[in-house]
């Protein structure tokens, strides 16, 4: 994980698709050319938290060298020349989607993201207009027990934003991944059903930062959540617990 | 511990040793266990009292002699006789015949020389020679004495030019140059420094690190201590799989033996430094051994890789300055401070020296632990060393590396096995394990059992690794089901590069090459299953698919 650099620190000259800019060291390649109005595809990079790495959307190729990197957690480094978009980028960055789409089953018909899910955004503009490996149809049991949230671990794509919400903004750290490869999950606490989960807060930062449509606000369209709900739901819980 | 004493007791145990005419090394490794190798050892020593030879004949509880295809082993000192399965009923007659009319058995005895010409043991010096729960016994074939060489008489800068100079690259499997990773962890400003070694060998049919922990433990704590020293490190670690109970119990009474003589604790041999070796237990995840991942294991957060840089020679443990080698890697730190670098780096070839441990199984007739010099060929190591594969059977394929490792065909056999060369033929070193396959194996099939093996292991932090690599399974396991066309292979060939090349850890970025090894040397069988719905191995298309397959 990049840690996002505070204090004082060296400015250095990099290039990005050839056009210079200048850079805090040891900031990312993808906060950089954010900051330089050039557009990278990311998915589960969510600014103001740490750098995850794992959707591998976000790639990027540097001179010099014959691999690939993820730009949300490479630093820039003086003299590094990026390139932000080829036709192997491209190629990757179609592979990581439809691995994603076929990995649970994402129905964008009957889901609360439909419209305002970042992975369906990535799948049009990367040009995804089929699957070239077989659907899985994951059977995980819905989580509907808490009353303003639901969680569908089949939608969900283990990009961990909402744990790291949860852990490093508000604190509790109450949801994590459970088991390893294909078979992780996010959980509550001890895979408790939500409900059940007494470290968490009910802030509802989760469903707010969740690319698609795994944790949710009950009745509401995603869309609507992530513009103002959510501010409402936070204001209105800080509120309650000053008062309380 | 004195300087003095150690060598006044290396003296005494040497004298020791010499008092005996003849030593019994009994192998009572993981690999001999099973057979019966305790029972063994204690036969010997009944033997020995009922036939009043207990003055001249030390029997000794040893790790393995390498020989795993002949277990139990035993070895007899002087000359080297070394006595093949041999079971409780055979004992006396050993110890009559040998031990006191000095006549060897010969019918007993295992005649394969060939096996033993080819290989260099440094790593596996005192391996089946010294009873690894006798810190003593270490102590009288020159143990410590690097230890004592690099605190008393060498600068840590010292220490790691002399490491550089011997060309000793990395046993994990990358091949980093061990003397420069040391040295930019010296140079690396942060404190405490930490030195951990690598014993998470979770690969299926590897067990050279295992065998070397349960047969030299001190040689890896030895080593440890140096590069402790040569860094500025006052901690380590031993991070080894739960899964290898021997080696950890081998492990702890070594660190406890060694702590009592004071090799680990503060202020060693009377000097300022001072270090100590905690052992810690993998809860039983593959990629744990990635060095990254052992970082937050031994923190105690979730076995998962992280990008570099940082690097963990900056930013390892706890964000402190680490230095990470394989166990195999520090085994030979103690060799290289008292021969000297010269002598190491003319072993081996140009840009690879020394010698390299591996567990040879498979389809060969003389499996077991060897270790060879760098640059011997696969033919050699296949042929010579395993006596080839069993009569009747002819030879297919050659895997080097471990379940990442690639598959090799016949006319690659006389390929060196040194970093460079491996990795340009899509094997790669890995850990240390030869797997060898003959006709009777179906490679469709053997490249779904290893990618299988990764989908279980991959701890699914990114979409290649964990996504991708289940839908590669799912694509082979197909082909051996006759499901699957012609351009499916092409299909497989996309989804393996964006897994190799867009991987976060080394787990997915070597996990395809099985599937691409065996797409380029053995294409005709993936043919052959697609259009023809045969396996010429005979393997595939009973109950619906290949042996494995089993989700």
């Amino acid at each position: 994980m990049v840690e996002e650099n505070q204090g004082l620190s060296k400015m250095i000259e990099l290039t990005i698709d050839d056009k210079k800019v200048v850079a805090k060291e040891g900031d990312s390649i993808l906060k950089v050319a954010r900051e330089n109005k050039i557009y990278i595809p990311a998915l589960c990079y969510l600014e103001g938290v740490s750098s995850f790495g794992g959707c591998r959307v976000c790639v990027v190729e540097i001179k010099g060298s014959t691999r690939v990197f993820a730009s949300c957690v490479t630093p820039v480094s003086e003299g590094m020349e990026v390139i932000t978009d080829s036709e192997r980028l491209r190629r990757y960055r179609k592979w990581a989607i439809e691995l994603l789409l076929a990995e649970r089953p994402h129905v964008c018909s009957v889901c609360v993201a439909n419209g305002s899910c970042e992975l369906q955004q990535l799948a049009t503009e990367l040009g995804v207009d089929h699957l070239r490996v077989e659907r899985e149809w994951t059977n995980y049991e819905l989580d509907l027990t808490h009353e303003r949230f639901a969680y569908d671990p089949n939608r969900c794509i283990l990009c961990t934003r909402c744990i790291r919400v949860c852990d490093e903004i508000e604190g509790v750290h109450t949801i994590d991944l459970m088991f390893r490869g294909k078979n992780s999950k996010v959980i509550f606490d001890l895979d408790d059903k939500w409900s059940f989960a007494e470290s968490c807060t009910s802030c509802g930062k989760c469903s707010a930062v969740c690319p698609v449509g795994a944790l949710y606000v009950k009745g509401k369209p995603h869309s609507e959540v992530k513009k103002k709900e959510l501010v409402s739901f936070v204001i209105s819980r800080r509120i309650e617990k000053t008062i309380g | 511990m004195k300087p003095d004493e150690l060598r006044n007791l290396a003296q005494r145990e040497a004298e020791l040793r010499k008092s005996y005419r003849y030593r019994i090394n009994v192998c009572c490794s993981s690999g001999c266990m099973p057979f019966g190798a305790l029972k063994v050892l204690s036969a010997f020593k009944d033997a020995v009292k009922e036939l009043g030879v207990e003055e001249e004949c030390y029997v000794a509880r040893t790790g393995c002699i390498g020989t795993c295809s002949i277990a139990p082993a035993v070895l007899v000192e002087p000359g080297d006789y070394l006595y093949q399965n041999v079971t409780t009923d055979k004992v006396k007659e050993i110890v009559k015949e040998h031990i006191v009319n000095g006549r060897p058995v010969k019918e007993m005895l295992y005649g394969n020389e060939a096996y033993f010409k080819k290989q260099l043991r440094i790593v596996l010096r005192n391996a089946g020679k010294i009873d690894p729960l006798r810190i003593e016994d270490y102590i009288a074939v020159g143990g410590y004495y690097a230890l004592l060489k690099a605190l008393t008489r060498m600068t840590p800068e010292g220490v790691i030019e002399e490491v550089a100079l011997s060309g000793l690259k990395g046993r994990g499997g990358a091949g980093f140059l061990t003397g420069l990773k040391w040295r930019y962890v010296a140079r690396a400003t942060g404190s405490p420094k930490y030195v951990i070694a690598n014993l998470d060998e979770g690969d299926p049919g590897v067990f050279a690190n295992r065998t070397l922990a349960e047969a030299d433990p001190h040689a890896i704590i030895e080593g440890m201590a140096i590069a402790a020293y040569a860094v500025g490190a006052s901690k380590g670690y031993i991070y080894v799989r739960s899964e290898y109970p021997l080696a950890v119990e081998t492990l702890k009474k070594a660190i406890e033996a060694a702590r009592s003589m004071g090799f680990l604790g503060e202020k060693i041999f009377e000097t300022v430094f001072s270090f100590d070796i905690e052992l810690r237990l993998g809860a039983g995840a593959f990629v744990a051994g990635e060095e990254t991942a052992i970082l937050a294991s031994i923190e105690g957060r979730r076995a998962m890789p992280r990008p570099r840089p940082p690097y963990p020679a900056h930013s390892g443990l706890w964000g402190k300055p680490t230095l990470i080698n394989n166990v195999e890697t520090f085994a030979n730190v103690p060799v290289i401070l008292l021969k000297g670098s010269e002598w190491f780096a003319s072993i081996g070839v140009k840009n690879c020296t020394g010698t390299k441990c591996f567990s040879l199984t498979g389809k060969v007739n003389n499996p077991g632990l060897i270790e060879v010099p760098m640059g011997i060929t696969l033919g050699e190591v296949v042929f010579e060393i395993g006596g080839g594969v069993p009569p009747g059977r002819k030879f297919k394929a050659v895997q080097v590396g471990g379940p990442s490792g690639g598959f090799l065909p016949e006319n690659l056999l006389n390929l060196p096995i040194d970093y460079e060369s491996l990795n340009k033929a899509g094997a790669i070193m890995g850990s240390g394990g030869i797997v060898v396959l003959d006709d009777t194996s179906c490679m469709v099939d053997t490249a779904k059992f290893f990618t299988e093996f990764c989908v279980d292991e991959s701890c699914g932090k990114c979409v290649p690794c964990r996504a991708g690599l289940y839908k590669l399974y799912k694509i082979l396991d197909g082909f051996t089901r006759g499901k699957g066309s012609l351009e499916d292979l092409n299909k497989v060939e996309e989804l393996c590069e964006f897994i190799k090349e867009a991987s976060l850890c080394g787990l997915g970025q070597t996990a395809p090459n099985p599937t691409l090894t065996t797409l380029k040397y053995f294409r005709d069988e993936y043919i052959a299953h697609i259009v023809e719905k045969k396996c010429p191995a005979g393997k595939c298309f009973k109950n619906g698919g290949g042996e494995s397959g089993v989700e």
